[in-house]
């Protein structure tokens, strides 16, 4: 009998939510090809952690029959769409909840297939750590560093290495050590990447949740103790405050304020902050939320900011310290991660997202694609679904920005194909682009300005397109002109700005 | 009770998307659904606009088969918000005799549901439909993106979804083309009661365990509000301490026998279950995967 059931239990309940005060959260992604018993790693991880429950279980084991596997086909709790089922293979990223005494999980659970690196990169976009599979027959496979190169580049910190199905292999100490060994040769080339190794059966429920019987000679935590233990602190709590503000706030009693999230830092009220891309500086004067005012607030907190003064503030504007801002240029240099099957063109013009800002954006150079399998450069010309490229793009006007090694949330950005309006590919911008822009002041020495028929009207060389300055108001001025010298500045003569 | 760190995460997250929505659609409408997972909406939206009122109306599809308490409860607290309410219900459907057992629990649904859905969405042009859908409901839910698209026909292609990175949301629709937006993916239903408890939202008593009449069928309790829910020979109802674990149409949502008369009380029974939410909810059983193929269809 149970020792643990003979103790008088109080009052489990407010125990329970008092425990639950401490709970964090943490996502992770689990990676690994078609065999390497991924789906039944997860199923194990929610099973013996009591997330499934009977009804899904009875659900399962009805259709598991006349399916291999053992008595359970745990891959079959994790295998959600029919379309899966009938092919018997995981095709897009699925989301899965679990939750222990000490932490509660969401794990992405994302398919192996070589063409499928773009789902993976969506789970790993925003994951803290990933498990990387690898089958014990078959050692360090190129999809094993393919996955772990994936998971570096989208910013994941933290790589557990769990080498799956020991009990094929006897339980073999040498076999875990060589793959080890292996493997840390292979992971030396990534910085900042802690990583755990451990030998698990996830049929066999090994290392999972318990510590394995048949491996006494590893004296690691199992797999589930690792996640609850594992340090993911947030580096961006580190990094300089970034708000881009989401929408301004107008209520009836004259409030106006500037909703958002705090990507990185923290703010308190009173600190001047200056706004980009104007560079104007104000201060901050109230935190305002529904819960009350706050003194400070952090990353990953959604909150409305009002300023002292009256700046002319909209969405897509940033707030950031004075001391520490973030780049701002019309040119980038990053990494492409292309998702759909019409490939990416240098020339070719797309909406690209990046935190509240929408802006045109074309590609401007392919500097190399990363062969996923070498993991080394190669020339391309054209960006093929799941390929990995590092390209200049060119932006319609000036975006504020940081290198996504150090900010995911300033330093990523999608494309978006304007006609399908299809997500094209995942953007981690490197820096400012090599490609010297001109300044703004610059460009307004090569704008023509004329009074026709009584208006004020500027017009660009090169460009059939005139604006009439004096049928718009001061903003809208502003705009038509900052249009035109976008227009220059990005040699498109036919469209204007639609956001 | 204050709010618990991954509480406080999965709320911000939530008024990030709920803000995004608003900044970026043109007219979109939050689904009210009633039930827990619609009063957590609701909460989460006067956060996210805080301190300007919630700026999209709520549209309620109204089955004509809801229990009264629900009625009541909605009328009563969207009044008290003061949020602009659109019921939508298929009334030629109802004239027609539309009910589960006539017409078999898909047909019901697709006309009472769907088909109202539908009109609902396109008679007030919304391009975008906020509903309280969590990945963790059921299987086929847990691949639907937060911003899901659907064709110019309210479908769903499960194949040709948009990847969704980080927290940059593609919000992009051409006309006559919509997206549903799901702010609780990330929740789970502990996550929904221990919110619930923790900002004392209010929700339909229905809930909350206490004696009522029910037809008892072995585990089944079938709540009889409805006079054309079949009665077996000799059969009556009886008094049974149970509560709703979800709320739907009454001659389709089982109730569940319990004592839970609070919510740490449901909160405690949730986490000795071994029965998962939508299992009392009679249309998940038609055929294994039945939720996708409602969702093919454009069923929520």
């Amino acid at each position: 009998m149970c020792a643990a059931a003979l103790l008088p239990v109080s009052d489990p309940i407010e125990t329970f939510l008092e425990q639950d005060q401490t709970n964090s959260l943490l996502r992770f992604i689990t990676c690994g090809s078609v065999d390497d018993g991924k789906s039944t790693l997860i199923g194990r991880l929610l099973y013996d952690s009591q997330s499934v429950f009977e009804d899904q279980l009875e659900s399962v084991t009805r259709a598991s029959a006349g399916r291999h596997a053992g008595p359970i086909d745990f891959s079959l709790l994790t295998d959600g769409l029919r379309a899966e089922r009938e092919q018997g293979i995981t095709i897009d990223v699925a989301y899965r909840y679990f939750a222990t005494p000490r932490r509660k999980f969401i794990i992405a659970d994302t398919p192996g297939h070589e063409q499928y690196t773009r789902n993976m990169a969506t789970g790993a976009s925003t994951a803290e750590l990933a498990v990387v599979l690898v089958d014990s027959r078959k050692g360090l496979l190129p999809q094993s560093k393919r996955h772990s190169f994936v998971a570096s580049l989208l910013g994941i910190r933290h790589l557990v290495i769990a080498v799956n199905k020991m009990d094929i292999v006897g339980y073999s100490r040498a076999v875990f050590a060589n793959i080890e060994t292996q493997f840390r040769d292979f992971l030396s080339r990534f910085e900042k990447i802690e990583t755990y190794f451990i030998p698990v059966s996830a049929l066999a429920g090994d290392n999972v949740v318990l510590p394995s019987r048949n491996m006494p000679w590893f004296d690691g935590p199992p797999l589930l103790e690792y996640l609850e233990e594992v340090d993911v602190e947030s580096e961006c709590a580190e990094e300089p405050f970034r708000f881009p503000v989401q929408r301004v706030v107008r209520a009836g009693d004259g409030f106006r304020g500037y909703a958002g999230t705090v990507s990185s830092g923290s703010i308190s009220a009173g600190t001047p902050v200056t706004a980009m891309p104007s560079g104007r500086t104000t201060t901050i004067e109230r935190i305002a939320t529904f819960d009350g005012d706050l003194n400070e607030a952090s990353a990953g907190q959604a909150i409305t900011l009002t300023l002292s003064d009256e700046l002319d503030i909209a969405r897509g504007d940033l707030f950031a310290p004075v001391n520490a801002l973030p780049d701002l240029a019309h040119s980038l240099r990053a990494t492409l991660i292309w998702m759909h099957a019409d490939p990416g063109e240098a020339g070719k013009r797309y909406r690209l997202k990046h935190a509240t800002q929408q802006v045109w954006a074309s590609i401007s150079e392919i500097h190399h694609a990363i062969n996923i399998h070498t993991l080394q450069p190669e020339t391309a010309t054209r960006l093929e679904m799941n390929s990995i490229s590092v390209v200049g793009i060119e932006t319609s006007r000036a975006l504020w920005f940081d290198s996504y090694q150090r900010n995911r949330a300033t330093g990523s950005f999608i494309l978006i194909d304007p006609a399908t309006n299809a997500t094209v590919a995942g953007g981690l911008i490197e820096g400012p682009g090599s490609h010297t822009r001109q300044t703004k002041e610059s460009l307004l020495r090569d704008v023509n300005w004329a009074v026709k028929n009584g208006s004020l009207v500027i017009s660009v060389p090169g460009l059939a397109h005139e604006t009439d300055l004096s049928a718009l108001d001061y903003r809208d001025a502003l705009e038509a002109l900052e249009n035109l010298l976008n227009l220059l500045d990005v040699q498109v003569s036919n469209e204007q700005r639609d956001d | 009770m204050s709010s618990t760190p991954h509480l406080r995460q999965l709320e911000a997250e939530s008024i990030h998307i709920l803000r995004e929505v608003v900044a970026e659609c043109q007219k979109p409408v939050l689904l009210y659904s009633i039930g827990k997972d619609s009063s957590v909406l609701l909460r989460l939206a006067e956060k996210a606009f805080y301190p300007a009122p919630i700026p999209f109306p709520l549209l309620h599809v109204d089955t004509g088969y809801k229990f009264r308490e629900m009625i009541e409860f909605r009328d009563r607290y969207t009044a008290a918000l003061g949020v602009k309410l659109i019921v939508q219900t298929n009334t030629a459907a109802l004239k027609e005799g539309a009910n589960p057992f006539e017409w078999g629990t898909q047909r019901c649904c697709g006309a009472l549901k769907t088909t109202a859905l539908l009109d609902g969405l396109r008679a007030g042009g919304f391009d975008a439909a906020i509903g309280g859908a969590r990945r963790d409901e059921e299987r086929s839910r847990a691949k639907e993106r937060v911003f899901s698209f659907r064709d110019e026909r309210g479908q769903w292609d499960p194949r040709n979804q948009r990847p969704e990175l980080w927290n940059v949301f593609n919000t992009r629709v051409h006309p006559g083309e919509s997206l549903r937006v799901f702010p609780l993916s990330n929740w789970t239903e502990i996550d929904v009661w221990e919110y619930i408890h923790a900002e004392s939202i209010p929700i339909v008593p229905l809930y909350f365990a206490k004696p009522r009449p029910m037809l008892v069928r072995g585990e089944a309790l079938l709540p009889i509000e409805q006079p054309f829910v079949p009665r077996l020979p000799g059969e009556e109802p009886r008094l049974v301490k149970c509560r709703m674990r979800s709320l739907g149409c009454s001659p389709c949502t089982g109730a569940i026998r319990s004592d839970a008369e609070t919510v740490p009380q449901i909160i405690e029974e949730l986490l000795a279950t071994k029965r998962s939410e939508r299992q009392n909810r009679v249309i998940d059983h038609d055929q294994d995967g039945s939720m996708e193929l409602k969702k093919q269809e454009g069923y929520f």
